[in-house]
């Protein structure tokens, strides 16, 4: 594709967004409440919300590069760009975004049957149906393997038996991708099935847990027999650690790329002065340092951008984003509760603002894998050192 | 803006200066110039001239190859792994740069000769025990036609082996830069005797003569000229520091692989794993920075000031940590001058000195960042 191509689609692209975008949805401020998650109980905070995803969904992009006949518009990573800056350009959200887009989906490319491929790929490009992510148990949290919710044969079904923690808005989601245990006797990693559950099953009940920020985006979830057809498992029976290895790798940068874009755009010394925050010399020192890692980490991410982008891939190198970017997030909001002082210290119980920020980043470094994890990750796979 | 990537003509430069130094200058290279009381080999720098190294920033009007920054980073880099000793930095990157940007016949002809290998240049900028170029106080008093020069400069790298020296001296009209002969009359060098076992001297300025064809740029306005040559160096100084560090880890790691304690191999204790893997982020992050250093002084030089400081901040720490790590990591032999990391910990001392150390370039960078 040449340039002249690009600027064409460029050109296309502006004077669609420009005659299709609501009014409505332009130049607000990303509040949660403007974040559009889908599903089947999902209510529209306006008719605009819902005006914006029909007509990007219906174009294709919401999920711009997924083949056309899943839902997506075929678009290559030139023209992918193209279109996330023409959509930046007008200060909108995302008109749909979800685990179903960012997780499910690259499983689902990479591994699913084409029947698979068809049922369940669209509804996620049109917001319809909202996934989340059944991995860690009480018993199986950095040594993920060893999941023991158990899936046992009867027929052409299954019966799902067990516990699932840390379940991201499960109580929200309509559909859960879950590991489970197909296969007893083989070795940790080679029992294990990646099998799509409806969560309207009977015998599938959520409970959301209360962190130390306040906030409850995370839950325990339960399976009690719950019946659950064979045909519902992606890839191969008992490989499913080779999808689960798949995902993670996306969630991984996914993790990284959030808590590093949003320090690339904004300087630590400027979001303190916003919020009359205070620095001794030795929170200014620290601030500094903290600031010099924020742009090379940035840049980073760039680097590995451009690899993946020339083909290179990222590979084992995202435990090294997401342990660098979530390393430096819990920095800067420590400094950020620094410079805010007393000030930063009032509660109200759910949204405390800053300081539920500070506390909420403390799990940076343990959700999608522990700073610990992605050492050994890094040690093992990238150095080459023995185990 | 180019991508963080090496396109292909860095690719081979990388490959080929590789090969080329892995034979002609091994850490042994730098052990037996020490050991001899050298700190310059002349048929080392006439090889590099001859490769197109000394003119990696020559325009080719003057018989350069005007391959850009982000080359020279490839090459500083590639030196820095295998602690290379040569006025590369000095000569090639930093006064091929600040002559490039006055268009006299005389600083066009000096090109020529940088290109050739002809010639040795020093930067004696700094009279304190920091990087300060803008305090600089050697006084340039008119005299006739010309100038008088007197004052010291410290921590003049390459200046014992040099030909000709930039300084930068304090004119009634503010900082201006001269080009001189490193033996004109009033000119005395004292060798320092450095850690890391490299050319460093002092000068002392003792009237000495200095015409106005001297001068290179505007009187008054030196920096202009210095300030672009300054940033080259500490990008390609950067680059040569990641390059230690990189040696450095590759050293680290593969003693991890091999040496057996308690019956196995240290490196299958998680605590050095860790330790490892940690410095690994470090060198990767540093990289991306380093890279992007090189990208900006090619395509946009005049807004590369934070960029380049970025890097040499990162190169600086990272270095750092990295002769840490692997004197600490080897143990009682890491600390051995039979051994090469010392030679890494003391060179990345030096380099971290030269050209602004953490807290100097860090302060650019929260400049430009609104602190």
């Amino acid at each position: 594709m040449t340039d002249t191509n690009l600027e064409g689609f460029r050109a296309e692209t502006r004077a669609w967004l420009e005659a299709n975008c609501p009014s409505e949805m332009r130049g607000g401020e990303r509040t949660e409440e403007a974040i559009c998650w889908g599903g089947r109980n999902w209510e529209f905070s306006s008719d605009a919300q819902r005006q914006w995803l029909d007509r990007m969904a219906a174009k294709g992009w919401t999920v711009p590069t997924w083949p056309v006949e899943y839902g997506g518009a075929d678009l290559d990573r030139a023209h992918d760009k193209i279109l996330t800056e023409e959509i930046n350009r007008l200060e909108v959200p995302l008109p749909v975004q979800s685990f179903g887009i960012w997780m499910l989906g690259p499983a689902l490319l990479a591994f699913g049957s084409h029947e698979q491929k068809l049922e369940y790929l669209p509804p996620i490009a049109r917001g319809e149906v909202r996934w989340c992510q059944g991995y860690s148990e009480p018993g199986a949290g950095s040594d993920l393997a060893s999941v023991q919710t158990k899936a046992d044969s009867d027929g052409d079904h299954y019966i799902v038996n067990g516990q699932k923690v840390w379940t991201s808005y499960a109580d929200q989601a309509d559909c859960i991708f879950a590991l489970v245990r197909t296969d007893r006797e083989a070795p940790k990693h080679l029992g294990i099935s990646f099998l799509l559950i409806d969560m309207e099953t009977e015998g599938v009940s959520t409970k959301p847990i209360r962190l130390i920020s306040g906030s409850s985006p995370f839950c325990e979830t339960f399976f009690d027999d719950v019946r659950v057809p064979k045909s519902n498992v992606v890839g191969t029976e008992h490989r499913g650690w080779d999808v689960a290895k798949h995902l993670l790798t996306h969630e991984r940068e996914m993790i990284s790329g959030g808590g590093a874009g949003l320090l690339g755009s904004r300087a630590l010394g400027a979001v303190i002065a916003e919020r009359d925050g205070e620095m001794d010399a030795t929170t200014r020192a620290e601030a500094l340092v903290c600031e010099v890692d924020a742009q090379a980490i940035s840049l980073t991410l760039e680097r590995y951008k451009d690899q993946a982008e020339a083909g290179g891939g990222v590979g084992d190198a995202s435990a090294m984003l997401k342990y660098a970017g979530t390393e430096l997030n819990k920095r800067r909001h420590e400094l950020l509760m620094s410079a805010g002082g007393s000030q930063a210290l009032e509660w109200d119980g759910t949204h405390a603002g800053l300081a539920a920020d500070w506390l909420r980043t403390k799990a940076n470094s343990i959700e999608g894998g522990t700073s610990e994890v992605m050492l050994s990750i890094i040690s093992r796979r990238i150095l080459g050192l023995p185990s | 803006m180019s991508t963080l990537l090496l396109n292909e003509d860095e690719i081979m430069l990388q490959d080929s200066a590789r090969g080329f130094l892995d034979n002609a200058a091994p850490v042994s290279h730098l052990r037996g110039l020490r050991d001899a009381g050298d700190t310059h080999d002349p048929k080392l720098w006439a090889e590099m001239a001859q490769m197109g190294w000394t003119g990696v920033l020559v325009p080719e009007e003057s018989g350069g190859s005007d391959m850009g920054h982000a080359a020279a980073g490839v090459l500083a880099q590639e030196m820095g792994k295998t602690l290379v000793t040569s006025p590369f930095l000095s000569t090639a990157v930093m006064a091929a740069t600040a002559l490039r940007q006055v268009a006299t016949d005389r600083a066009n002809a000096a090109l020529a000769q940088i290109a050739e290998g002809r010639v040795i240049y020093a930067i004696a900028v700094d009279e304190g025990h920091k990087h300060n170029p803008e305090a600089a106080t050697l006084a340039a008093i008119e005299d006739g036609n010309g100038f008088r020069l007197n004052g010291s400069k410290g921590f003049v790298v390459d200046g014992g082996n040099a030909d000709r020296v930039l300084v930068l001296a304090m004119a009634e009209a503010g900082l201006t830069l001269f080009d001189l002969p490193a033996d004109r009359d009033g000119i005395a060098r004292t060798a320092a005797s450095m850690i890391d076992a490299r050319d460093a001297v002092s000068i002392d300025f003792s009237d000495v003569q200095a015409t106005g064809e001297d001068v290179v740029g505007v009187v008054g306005d030196g920096m202009s000229v210095l300030r672009p040559a300054l940033e080259a160096g500490q990008a390609a100084l950067a680059a040569e520091m990641a390059g230690l560090a990189a040696g450095a880890f590759d050293m680290t790691v593969g003693y991890l692989k091999e040496r057996k304690q308690f019956g196995i191999e240290i490196g299958r204790f998680q605590v050095l794993q860790h330790r490892a893997a940690h410095l690994w982020c470090e060198t990767e992050v540093t990289a991306s920075a380093v890279r992007n250093a090189g990208r900006m002084l090619d395509e946009d030089p005049e807004n590369a000031t934070m960029a380049v400081s970025l890097a040499k901040a990162r190169a600086t720490q990272t270095a750092k940590l990295a002769v840490i790590e692997g004197v600490q990591m080897h143990g009682g032999i890491g600390m051995t001058d039979a051994f090469d990391m010392g030679f890494y910990m003391k060179r990345a001392r030096v380099a971290t000195e030269w050209l602004g150390d953490y807290g100097y370039h860090a302060e650019r960078v929260a400049a430009a960042r609104g602190f």
